[in-house]
């Protein structure tokens, strides 16, 4: 084993993948070594989900060289790889939510009795079993869904291993986890490292990385910037390589204080009293003040989402809302958007119309306001017109398919929807979750731009970065209620996540 | 990324188009194709009568299938428009003064109350689908079932097994009279066709047609009163479908329980033969139109050329089914066109 570890258990050489005549790698050569953690970086389409793709047989189609064991191979398919021992935990879980544990770790390969019935008993013993070797104490017929999320990021993984990956890869798997499950997570990842077993590391979150890889590898442009031991590099370093030049806005967001910018003599635009939705949140009472930004932050299923949803009429909750100190009743969403309020959900899916003109998606909020009864395409196509250029959103023009743009340029449009009548009160949820560096910065631009013309804006976020980036106010929720306001001071993030 | 988009979009600019259009040209071809046979094999169907036949035969589908493709480019479903039509035919033949051998115990009233009547009630019962569908929450596939019963038995109700003849003069001369050579029920069903088509394309309303059967979510994310829009639709099919049950019964001449069982069937098959998407969001009159035709020509062309009677069925069925399969072959070309943008 210790003569193994220095010749590499995979090996790739000169990987080249175009999609439709777009190169998302140019002649990639990548090493791993048997019983290390390696971590990979770069923005949204730098490649490096690309080339794990084409390493879990995902993508079969490429220019290069692939060698495992020193013998070369090429996965035609998913299932060829894991047979090779190539496993991967993708970032949305593939777990059957409504399946007990048991179920899901033995998916598609329940052992059988001599009758041909499923071996339940057998079926449970084992995944407990192996469930323990992880460190993982939960009942095997628990139904998957009903544990936290981190839990069956683990058991996905489990179930990885259990059909005998030696390498596994995990794109983003601390993106939805809370600091202990984080901590649960990396202990796994390490015993694992420790058995002999790769992992390759995927993520946007710099310290994660850091923190658990051996070696990190930084992608840029579909190319390869550098392969180098942890130990050898900071964070600072890592961003330079990975985006090229100092963005300063971001770097500022990750490291030490920041000055919190809070107008306490602004007039109040929003104002919960009691604010009370089952388990989701209890009590909440904030105000939200024309122009200033006023940042929510907490782990994943802390309520602050189904928070956001509430105040934009989505999903009706008890107490009170007032808006301009009048008390309104948001029975459904079209009643807050006759209020002023605007919000931007989490998923781009779920917000923007992707067979649709990007002038249609742009003015569907605001057709009320540019026709009585009858449309009027020719307004529709200027207004669009003026939002492409003022977002800078690349596009052909206002007849281009919205599914046509990638993935921040949909971000504006969703953005966009709201702008051309400036609401009284802007609810951005997640805003730049999986946004590249560039796309985020556009995105603090412009909500800094909308504060400034005296919007009252929200931002709910699970991501420190964003919350502190944006807000010049922060509220943190923990477990439906908010615990604690940081304002007119200064906040770090480690305070940041402290209180949560 | 933001390359890649354009990028894609470049490459297969005409391919792309193609698979954009196949499910309005598929069944424009299918059209062809059907014409084409059979004018070959038969001298009699491509005349100038013929064809007027056609057009009378499609006539109450069609009205029918106009509120039928509201509803499905909502991603929704009316089972009930054949019972609907059914029952507002009865209850306007019901106010209506019949002969005397026609064992009804009827309400006679004038004709414009009995349309008037009629029309209340198709338009109650859309409102009663929209009710269960948006207040309560019934998926449209199950309440509409229920409302088909429902519709049923409220026919049986009205004419107990007896048949009545006479309606109204004005839905008499609607449904069976002609202006110039020319049926009033074509041109009913042509200004349906019309009017749908405009508030389709040119209205508010028909862009939250598009938009709420394209995207719930995000319709609702914009402000879009997505309840209010499905509701609409309901009673614009509802409404729709009583109408062609009136002029129908006068087409046919009498109102029986029954009568219009057949035309369910027929009216989803023509928006779906025509290209407009169950998943919602996509398609129009335009393909409501060329879906009718279709059906039209297949129905009365099979009557021209020499084939087992009780082939005929069969071979509908078989079309049917093709141009389903082309209808959610199309969707699947669709979506990958559009994931293929990303990374």
């Amino acid at each position: 084993m210790t003569e193994g570890s220095d010749r590499p258990l995979l090996e790739m050489i000169g990987i080249s993948k175009s999609f439709g005549g777009v190169q998302a790698l140019r002649d990639v050569d990548f090493s791993l070594r048997a019983g290390e953690i390696h971590g990979l970086v770069g923005e949204n389409g730098a490649g490096k989900s690309t080339l794990m793709k084409i390493i879990a047989g995902v993508h079969h189609d490429f220019q290069g060289t692939m060698r495992l064991d020193s013998k070369e191979v090429h996965f035609r398919s998913a299932r060829d790889a894991l047979d090779a021992g190539v496993g991967m935990v993708h970032q949305e879980l593939s777990i059957v939510p409504d399946l007990t544990v048991a179920e899901n770790v033995f998916l598609g390969k329940q052992p059988v009795t001599s009758l041909g019935t499923v071996d339940w008993k057998r079926m449970v013993r084992e995944s407990r079993e192996h469930l323990a070797g992880l460190g993982i104490d939960v009942d095997p017929t628990t139904r998957i869904g009903a544990l936290p999320i981190g839990l069956q990021q683990l058991i996905e993984l489990a179930r990885v291993l259990f059909s005998g990956a030696r390498i596994i890869i995990l794109d983003e798997p601390t993106s939805a986890l809370s600091p202990p499950e984080v901590e649960l997570l990396f202990t796994t990842l390490r015993s694992l490292r420790d058995s002999g077993r790769s992992l390759v590391f995927i993520s946007h979150f710099l310290d994660d990385i850091l923190r658990i890889s051996d070696t990190v590898t930084i992608f840029r442009n579909g190319r390869k910037v550098s392969t180098t031991p942890v130990a050898e590099i900071t964070k600072r370093q890592v961003i330079e390589q990975m985006i090229g030049v100092g963005h300063q806005e971001l770097e500022e967001s990750y490291t030490g204080e920041i000055k919190l910018d809070t107008q306490f003599d602004a007039p109040v635009v929003m104002e919960t009293e009691g604010l009370t939705l089952g388990r989701s949140f209890r009590d909440v009472s904030l105000k939200v003040r024309a122009g200033e930004v006023l940042g929510i932050y907490g782990f994943m299923g802390c309520g602050q989402i189904e928070l956001a949803r509430a105040l934009f009429g989505k999903i009706m909750a008890s107490g009170a809302i007032k808006l301009d100190g009048k008390l309104i009743r948001l029975a459904r969403t079209s009643k807050a958007r006759d209020h002023g309020i605007a919000y931007v959900p989490e998923s781009r899916r779920a917000m923007l119309f992707h067979h649709e003109p990007l002038y249609k998606n742009m003015s569907i909020s605001i057709l009320e306001r540019i026709s009585n009864i009858l449309l009027k395409p020719a307004s529709e196509r200027q207004i669009a017109r003026g939002h492409i250029e003022t977002l800078h959103i690349r596009t052909p023009g206002p007849d281009q398919l919205l599914g046509n743009l990638s993935g921040g340029n949909q971000q504006k449009v969703a953005l966009a929807k709201w702008l051309t009548h400036a609401p009284k009160v802007l609810i951005l949820s997640e805003p730049t979750r999986g946004m590249d560096v560039g796309a985020k910065e556009d995105v603090v631009r412009i909500v800094r731009g909308l504060r400034d013309q005296g919007i009252g804006v929200v931002v709910v976020s699970t991501e420190p970065e964003t919350v502190l980036s944006l807000a010049d106010r922060i509220l943190v929720m923990k477990r439906g209620e908010i615990v604690r306001e940081f304002a007119g001071d200064t906040v770090s993030k480690d305070r940041l996540l402290e209180a949560a | 990324m933001a390359e890649s988009g354009v990028a894609v979009v470049r490459k297969g600019r005409f391919g792309g188009w193609v698979r954009g259009q196949v499910r309005n040209i598929a069944p424009f071809a299918t059209l062809l194709f059907l014409v084409a046979f059979f004018s070959l094999s038969s001298d009699s169907f491509l005349t100038g009568e013929n064809f007027a036949n056609i057009l009378n035969q499609v006539s109450i589908t069609g009205i029918i299938a106009v509120g039928l493709t509201f509803v499905i480019l909502c991603a929704e479903i009316d089972l009930s428009v054949a019972a609907i039509a059914n029952v507002t035919g009865i209850v306007v033949a019901f106010f209506t003064l019949q002969e005397s051998y026609v064992n009804i115990a009827n309400l006679p009233l004038p004709g414009f109350a009995a349309i008037v009547i009629a029309l209340l009630v198709c338009f109650g019962l859309g409102l009663f689908n929209a009710f269960g569908v948006t207040i309560i929450g019934i998926p449209s596939f199950i309440m509409t079932l229920a409302m088909m019963q429902i519709a049923d038995g409220m026919s049986a109700l009205f004419v107990r097994g007896q048949i009545a003849y006479a309606v109204p003069s004005f839905v008499s001369t609607l449904g069976s009279g002609s202006i110039f050579g020319i049926p009033w029920i074509v041109i009913v069903a042509g200004l349906f066709l019309l009017v749908a088509h405009l508030v389709l394309t040119y209205t508010r309303f028909g862009r939250y047609v598009y938009m709420v059967g394209g995207n719930r979510e995000a319709a609702e994310y914009s402000g879009v009163n997505v309840k209010f829009v499905i509701g609409a639709v309901l009673v614009i099919g509802a409404v729709c479908s009583g109408v062609a049950g009136m002029l129908g019964v006068a087409y046919f001449g009498s109102a029986q329980q029954n009568e219009f069982t057949t035309y369910l069937l027929d009216a989803i098959a023509a928006v779906v033969v025509g290209g407009t998407s169950l998943f919602g969001g996509r398609g129009g009159i335009g393909n409501t139109i060329v879906g009718l035709l279709v059906l039209g020509v297949l129905n009365n062309g099979l009557d021209h050329v020499q084939i087992d009677p009780f082939l005929k069925i069969l071979i509908r069925g078989l079309i049917l089914l093709a141009a389903l399969v082309i209808n959610v072959y199309a969707q699947r070309l669709r979506s990958q066109t559009e994931t293929s943008g990303g990374e």
